[in-house]
C-alpha cells in the first residue's frame, strides 16, 4: 500500500532519492521542470546550446497552453504529450545533463530504459488528456525559452510544480510498468483467441420476430 | 438559411460546450468504471484524476483537454436546405471558438508544417450533410483527439495475425488485438467503435460513426448486440487499465455497425475513442435558434 501513499519528489532530485523509487510508486512532484517537445528535443540531441542547466533536474514532454498575464504567464493546460516520439533523443539527454526525472505519458523504448538504469533516471508517467486540472499544479512560471523560435507549444517554458500528481512507471532499475502491462496483456489476448469458446453468429433469439 | 448570426451564436454554443464538458452518458460510464475498480488502488487513481479534471473544466469553462481534436460535424437538413450557407457559418463559429481558447490552434498545414490560425483549413472542420424529413437541422459534434485517432486499425478478412476468418468471430479476434495494441496509448479508458464490411474510407466513416450511439443503448441487430457484450467482457481481462497502468477499465464501450461489402472484400474497421470523448448535439430552428440540446 505504501506504493499507493503518494511520495513527494521535490527538486532538485538526488540520485539516493531517485533510485530508491519503486515501479508504480505515485509521487507528487514540486519544484523546477522544463518542458520540452520535438524541437527542443532535436535541437539539444543536435547539440544546440541548452539555456538552462539540466542537471538533476526534470524534463516534461507537455505543450502547454498559456496566456500572457501582467508581469508573466498564466498555464491554462498543461497534460502530458506522447513520449515515444522522443526515444531517439531521451538516452543522449539523460546521460548528457544527468536527468533524473521525465514526466510524459505512454512510455518510453528500450534504449530510454537503459539510459535509465545507466544513470538514474525514473520516467514518471502522469494522467493524459488532463491538462486543465494539471495546470491547477503549476504553481508558477519563471520563464520560457525558444517561444519565438520553436511557437507556445513546442518552447521550452520554465515551471515550477506544485504536488504534481504522476507515477513511477520506469525506475532508475530499467524497469518498466508498461512492458510488464503488455506482455501480459498479450498473454490474455492469446488466451481469448485460442482457448475461449468463440462468437457463435446465429442463436436461436437472434432473429427478428 | 435566414439570420446568419443567429446559426453562427448556435453553432459556436455547440463547439463551446463540447469542448469543456463530457456528455452525461460519458461521465456515468467513468464512475461506474471507478466503482468497479474496487480493488486496484492504481486505476481508481487515475479514474479519480480524469473525473477531477472533467469537473475541473467545467466549473472553469477551459477546454477538457488540450487536445481539442478533429472536429466532425454531421448535418441532417430539410429538403432544399442551403448547406453551403451552413458550412461558412460553421467555419465562421470554429474561428471565433479558437480565438477565444475553446478550440487549440490544432489545424497543420501537411506540406509546409505551418500551423492554421483558427483551424479553418482545407479539411478542417469535417462535414457530412445528409437530408432528413424534418424541418429542423439536426447538428452532431465530434472532437476526435489525435491520440486516439492513431490507435485505429483496419483489418483485411482473413487475417493470419490475429487469426481471423470472415465471421462475427473473427471480428472478435481483430477488436481484441486493435485494444491489446493501443494498450494506454489512446488514453484509455476508450471506446471502440466497429465498422463490419464496407471498404476501406466507408470502413472507417461508419466505424466512427459508432460514436454518435449513447453509452448505455444497443446494437438493433441482435448478434451484434451481443458480440458488443462479449468484446465489453473480454476486454476486462486484457488487463491494461487506464492509461495503461493496469486495471480493468480497458474499454467503456463497444459500439459495432455494419455495412453491405463485396464479396472480394471482408474490411473490419476499429477506431479508438478516449475517455475525452466530447459529444453533443442541437436541433436549430429555421432561423437558426437552438430548440433542443441532444444527448
Ligand atoms: S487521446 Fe484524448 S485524452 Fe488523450 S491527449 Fe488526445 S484528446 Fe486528450
Amino acid at each position: 500500500m505504501a506504493l499507493l501513499t503518494p511520495r513527494p519528489l521535490q527538486h532538485p532530485f538526488t540520485l539516493t532519492q531517485i533510485r530508491g523509487l519503486r515501479l508504480g510508486q505515485l509521487v507528487k512532484v514540486s519544484g523546477r521542470v522544463y518542458t520540452a517537445r520535438d524541437r527542443v528535443h532535436k535541437y539539444l540531441f543536435d547539440g544546440g546550446k541548452c539555456p538552462v542547466d539540466l542537471e538533476d533536474g526534470a524534463i516534461y514532454h507537455c505543450g502547454p497552453v498559456a496566456t500572457r498575464k501582467e508581469g508573466g504567464w498564466e498555464i491554462l493546460a498543461a497534460g502530458p504529450t506522447t513520449s515515444i516520439r522522443e526515444e531517439a533523443y531521451a538516452p543522449k539527454l539523460i546521460e548528457q545533463y544527468g536527468l533524473r526525472v521525465i514526466l510524459g505519458k505512454g512510455g518510453m523504448g528500450p534504449r530510454t530504459e537503459e539510459a535509465c538504469a545507466r544513470s538514474g533516471c525514473v520516467y514518471l508517467q502522469t494522467i493524459g488528456g488532463a491538462g486543465p486540472m494539471l495546470a491547477a499544479h503549476v504553481a508558477r512560471v519563471h520563464g520560457v525559452y525558444f517561444l519565438k523560435e520553436f511557437g507556445m507549444a513546442e518552447a521550452m517554458w520554465e515551471l515550477e510544480l506544485k504536488d504534481f500528481p504522476a507515477i513511477v512507471a520506469i525506475d532508475a532499475g530499467g524497469r518498466s510498468l508498461y512492458r510488464r502491462i503488455q506482455q501480459a496483456s498479450r498473454r490474455v489476448l492469446r488466451r481469448l483467441i485460442e482457448r475461449e469458446e468463440p462468437f457463435e453468429a446465429v442463436r436461436s433469439g437472434d432473429a427478428d420476430p | 438559411m435566414t439570420g446568419r448570426p443567429q446559426w453562427e451564436d448556435s453553432l459556436f454554443e455547440l463547439i463551446r460546450r463540447t469542448s469543456v464538458d463530457l456528455p452525461g452518458d460519458v461521465e456515468e460510464a467513468l464512475r461506474r468504471a471507478l466503482a468497479r475498480e474496487e480493488k486496484d488502488a492504481r486505476a481508481r487513481w487515475f479514474l479519480e484524476g480524469i473525473l477531477a479534471n472533467v469537473e475541473h473544466a467545467r466549473r472553469t469553462d477551459t477546454p477538457l483537454c488540450q487536445d481539442t481534436g478533429a472536429l466532425l460535424f454531421r448535418f441532417h437538413v430539410p429538403v432544399g436546405f442551403d448547406t453551403n450557407a451552413l458550412s461558412a457559418a460553421t467555419r465562421a463559429a470554429v474561428a471565433r471558438a479558437t480565438r477565444l481558447g475553446y478550440l487549440r490552434q490544432n489545424t497543420v498545414d501537411s506540406v509546409s508544417g505551418a500551423v492554421y490560425q483558427t483551424n479553418v483549413a482545407h479539411g478542417s472542420p469535417v462535414f457530412c450533410f445528409e437530408q432528413g424529413a424534418r424541418d429542423t437541422v439536426d447538428v452532431r459534434l465530434i472532437m476526435k483527439g489525435g491520440g486516439s485517432e492513431n490507435m485505429g486499425a483496419q483489418y483485411s478478412l482473413p487475417c493470419a495475425d490475429p487469426g481471423a476468418e470472415r465471421n462475427l468471430e473473427g471480428v472478435r479476434r481483430c477488436v481484441l488485438d486493435a485494444v491489446t495494441r493501443a494498450q494506454g496509448n489512446g488514453c484509455a479508458p476508450g471506446v471502440v467503435g466497429v465498422c463490419i464490411g464496407g471498404d476501406r474510407a466507408s470502413g472507417h466513416e461508419h466505424a466512427k460513426e459508432q460514436f454518435l450511439r449513447r453509452m448505455d443503448d444497443r446494437s438493433r441487430v441482435k448478434a451484434l448486440a451481443r458480440l458488443e457484450q462479449r468484446i465489453l467482457r473480454d476486454a476486462t481481462r486484457l488487463g491494461i487499465g487506464p492509461m495503461g497502468m493496469g486495471g480493468i477499465a480497458t474499454l467503456l464501450g463497444v459500439k459495432i455497425g455494419a455495412l453491405s461489402r463485396l464479396p472480394a472484400s471482408f474490411f473490419v474497421t476499429v477506431s479508438y475513442m478516449c475517455w475525452a470523448f466530447r459529444r453533443r448535439g442541437v436541433l436549430l430552428g429555421r432561423n437558426g435558434g437552438v430548440q433542443r440540446w441532444l444527448y
